[in-house]
């Protein structure tokens, strides 16, 4: 991944910089001293990450946030938890680290990002919209996608099953496979289409999701295994 | 009172020593220029300067391994954002004891 650094102290450079060459997968493309410098080279060239300080004079790191149009992912840096809550208002935001940054921490956010990265080209989604609605009774229904852990069609309808509520819909599984991320949804049955991160265990030609254990088509079972190893 | 240490460069750097060198190399030029300009900002009574040194200079404290202090300038930081200067004499204490084991890197 290609990142920039932005932290008005040069100390704190250094050390973003020292573990950034600890890890082979990222490749620093410039520092900057401040916000409006960042700003300006991010006008003409395109970084997959961005390692922030948020404390900075004049321009500080959430204005910064705010000035972008289409930001990149963005780790955040400071020694302020103050503004822990505010950050994590955005999106694209992938972690927030505190100062003094210690290498394992640093590791566990840039995994995140990369995971993001690996998310949003492997399967063409907009990674950022983490949930969907349904239409229930004309009622517009928000579902936190990572909350559901099953779909099962039942003749015109089909069942949506989350951690907390289950909801019946009147659509089919083929249209809602297309709305769901590949990346953690797997359809390994004609009637079934499951959430990878949440299956308990395999056993020979079922899964066991929750309290539901699950046929797993033959056709299905060599794509379910390749994909486990990802995880 | 805890005493600073070289332990988080040590690991920072993992054995290598033109890291640490750089690392040392830069806590001994800013160090004393942002107490300094702590103490200015201190004469002038502007605040927001003054938590501005503070933020900086807490970011070494925690360099050198100081847990106990860098709590005393969070709080001192906090402080000032409501114009006080609570804790001012226990930072004030932290300055010095890191200028004096600046002095024997």
């Amino acid at each position: 991944m290609n990142c920039i650094i932005i932290d008005d102290e040069k100390m704190a450079r250094v050390i973003i910089r020292t573990l950034c060459n600890q890890i082979d997968s990222l490749n620093i493309l410039e520092e900057f001293t401040n916000a409006i410098g960042a700003i300006k080279y991010l006008n003409e060239n395109t970084v997959d990450l961005i390692l922030l300080d948020i404390h900075m004079p004049d321009f500080n790191g959430l204005d910064f946030i705010r000035s972008l149009k289409t930001p990149p992912k963005i780790i955040l840096i400071t020694s302020d938890s103050k503004f822990a809550i505010e950050a994590f208002e955005y999106d694209f935001l992938i972690d927030y680290l505190l100062k003094p940054l210690e290498l394992d921490r640093f590791k566990k956010a840039i995994d995140k990002a990369q995971v993001k990265e690996l998310v949003s080209k492997s399967a063409g989604t907009n990674v950022m919209e983490n949930d969907f609605y349904i239409n229930i009774d004309r009622r517009l229904i928000k579902i936190d996608l990572p909350s559901i852990y099953l779909i099962e069609a039942k003749g015109d309808y089909i069942k949506i099953k989350t951690d907390t509520k289950d909801y019946v819909v009147h659509s089919t599984l083929k249209k809602i496979e297309e709305k769901l991320p590949g990346w953690l949804f797997l359809k390994i049955h004609r009637s079934f289409i499951i959430n990878i991160k949440k299956i308990i265990d395999i056993e020979d030609n079922s899964v066991l999701i929750k309290k539901d254990v699950i046929p797993v088509s033959r056709s299905k079972r060599p794509e379910l295994m390749k994909r486990l190893d990802l995880l | 009172m805890e005493k600073p240490n070289l332990e988080y460069i040590n690991q920072l750097s993992g054995g290598d020593k033109s890291v640490k060198k750089e690392l040392i190399d830069l806590i001994k030029t800013e160090f004393p220029k942002e107490k300094k300009d702590y103490y200015s900002s201190l004469e002038s009574k502007e605040f927001e300067k003054i938590e501005e040194n503070v933020h900086k200079l807490k970011h070494k404290i925690s360099i050198l391994g100081l847990e106990k202090s860098y709590e005393i300038a969070n709080k001192f930081e906090h402080n000032l954002r409501k114009l006080n200067l609570d804790k001012k004499e226990d930072f004030d204490e932290i300055l010095t004891a890191i200028s004096v084991y600046i002095k024997t890197l």
